[in-house]
């Protein structure tokens, strides 16, 4: 166990340098030039090779390379280039309320959407309920969130006015009922789908007809028994993607006008503020890798199985 | 899943078979699933609906109509007027001549993004499975860097730091995108590997370059082909969506995501600009995944359909 726990711990800290240096590679090594993009188009070649020096841009690749690995051991990532004086760390800090809040809202909403009406489908297969799941599931799988958001802002903000159009503001549930309910939405079709695909293969597993067949109560069978089974699958499946929530969701938080860590990074991209970028990707991609391995731990934890495969 | 649902995640690959089909079994499938066979019609339709998009759209897509395409207080105009069957947008260009060439968009990105992909995925997805040790931890690692950036950050900052053109649009969902069907191929390949076939392929004294491309390569046709349509429709997805965002096909060729985008500005007094190519992507989206659905049941050597 220790072993396999080491192994793990060495793989994901070498995908993690991986992600360090693309993300390096990505903004350093390219044509685009952040100085010019900073002076603006009018600006003369001498003010660009000024802020060439200011911030580094002279050196040769390796040395900036060098220095930004050394900055990121003591946790400094840098100052962003275009809110000059804020230190990218304490950006990303203040935006993670905002992320954090609708990740957990939307994983809510997947799985009230998607785990019962799964089990339910499951249960009664080939009924018209079943078929109904399975409908909207597709819908759901196919809509593009950003025009689903937009559809629920049209409906439900501007033509009812049952909810605020965007932003955040008092209560704070209030408002974040339709960008969570967006970002859940997918994500719900899937599990639904997932959620029902693993109950069918439960339910015609032996020892449930076992227990049917010693008289046992239909409700027990499929919430204690069966959903036990289901349980593992579903918590690999929600750890994933509160991780990959908070790394931030570039369309949800563009749509609803939400200031989150997708909307800096993006925002970030569009200006080529190169340290904000590196910065907001970098921190995205490490919730998915440290999620990853902690999903990972748990599963070989609760199913040892796995821990003997690998 | 982050901003985009692979739908691709609910298939499970070592329950396809790797039986040839006959088109027999093929449209006797095809006949018990009429969802799929409607989705095929509509794809087809589709299609050549876009390869024939000069000779259908009524007007240019790129035509801006000042005079006649928008109404007294410059307001674009409602479906059904007359010369504008589905509208204006904000310009006063005609929605359904743009809808016509956004089909173009729309398919042609899809298709070969994800055909790129699907090309990398396997290629690497082979050779890290068959020849295992270092090659195989070099390649995965590699392929775990990728997964871990968030799709649409990465694509986004691609695009971002590269001149922004159709084309670059094309590369960047395929360097992107080929990670997931690299896993998988990865894991069919390791279990293949250990096969009679393989391990006699092996002690005849084939190349490696044999056995994995004329051997093991068939084995993996139907995973190929059902992640390949259920791919296309994902493809498709982050089009749009970086569409919407500004950075996908340059303005002002028409693109569904791009029309979507457009109309977000102006729902308030033009909501068919949003609905109408919303509902267009959603039907291709859905027709994709339908047929990949489909082609999963009828390859599914578990529970063969086709009986």
């Amino acid at each position: 166990m220790t072993w396999w726990i080491l192994r793990r711990l060495g793989q994901m800290l070498i995908v993690l340098f991986g992600v360090v240096s693309l993300a390096f590679l990505l903004v350093y090594a390219v044509p685009a030039d952040p100085a010019s993009t900073l002076a603006g188009p009018n600006a003369s070649a001498a003010t660009i090779a000024s802020i060439h020096a200011q911030l580094g841009l002279d050196n040769p690749l390796w040395q900036q390379y060098l220095g930004f690995i050394g900055r990121l051991l003591t946790g400094d990532l840098g100052t962003s280039y275009v809110l000059r004086e804020t230190p990218v760390f304490g950006r990303i800090v203040a935006a993670l309320p905002t992320t954090l809040l609708v990740a957990v809202g939307g994983i809510i909403w997947q799985i009230i959407l998607g785990v019962p009406a799964g089990i339910y489908a499951a249960y009664r297969r080939g009924s018209w309920v079943d078929r109904l799941v399975t409908f909207l599931s597709l819908i759901g799988l196919s809509a593009p969130p950003f025009w689903l958001g937009l559809l629920l802002i049209y409906y439900f903000a501007f033509s009812w006015g049952l909810f605020p159009l965007n932003g955040l503001g008092s209560p704070v549930f209030w408002y974040l009922v339709l960008p969570t309910f967006t970002l859940g939405a997918g994500g719900g079709a899937w599990y639904a789908r997932m959620t029902r695909t693993n109950m069918i293969e439960t339910l015609d597993s032996p020892f449930v007809r076992m227990a049917r067949a010693k008289g046992m109560p239909e409700h027990v069978i499929l919430w204690r028994h069966s959903f036990r089974h289901i349980a593992i699958p579903l918590l690999t499946m929600i750890g994933l993607d509160f991780g990959y929530f908070l790394g931030g969701v570039v369309i949800v938080e563009t749509v609803f006008g939400l200031n989150g860590i997708g909307r800096l990074a993006f925002d970030a991209i569009s200006n080529l503020d190169t340290p904000m970028i590196v910065g907001t990707v970098l921190f995205a991609a490490i919730f998915i890798v440290v999620v990853n391995f902690i999903v990972d731990l748990l599963y070989s934890v609760i199913d040892p199985r796995v821990r003997l495969n690998s | 899943m982050s901003d985009v649902i692979p739908a691709a995640a609910a298939v499970d690959p070592f329950a396809l078979g790797d039986k040839p089909v006959r088109s027999r079994e093929v449209f006797r499938s095809l006949k018990k699933d009429p969802a799929a066979l409607v989705s095929i019609i509509v794809l087809i339709a589709l299609a050549l609906i876009a390869l024939a998009a000069p000779l259908l759209s009524p007007h240019d897509p790129l035509q801006t109509y000042p005079d006649i395409g928008l109404g007294p207080q410059g307001q674009p105009l409602p479906p059904g007027t007359p010369g504008f069957l589905l509208g204006t947008d904000a310009l006063g260009r005609d929605v359904l001549s743009r809808l016509i060439y956004g089909a173009q968009v729309s398919l042609v990105i899809g298709i070969v993004a994800n055909g790129l992909a699907t090309a990398f995925g396997v290629l690497v997805g082979i050779v890290a499975g068959y020849f295992g040790g270092v090659v195989e931890a070099i390649l995965m690692r590699i392929t775990d860097v990728v997964i871990s950036f968030p799709i649409l950050l990465l694509c986004t900052a691609l695009i971002a730091v590269t001149t922004r053109s159709t084309f670059n649009v094309i590369i960047v969902i395929a360097l992107i995108y080929w990670t997931t069907l690299a896993r998988i191929i990865r894991s069919m390949v390791v279990s293949l590997k250990e096969r009679e076939f393989v391990v006699a392929s092996q002690t005849l004294g084939l190349s490696h370059r044999s056995i994995m491309w004329r051997h093991i390569l068939p084995h993996l046709v139907p995973a190929i082909i059902v992640y390949t349509t259920l791919g296309v429709a994902s493809s498709i997805l982050i089009e749009s969506a970086l569409s919407f965002l500004g950075i996908g096909v340059p303005i002002p060729s028409p693109s569904w995501g791009q029309m979507i985008s457009d109309g977000s500005t102006y729902f308030q007094i033009a909501p068919w600009m949003l609905f109408i190519p919303g509902i267009c992507l959603i039907l291709t989206v859905m027709a994709f995944n339908l047929v990949g659905d489909w082609l999963s049941d009828m390859l599914n050597s578990t529970t063969p359909t086709a009986r």
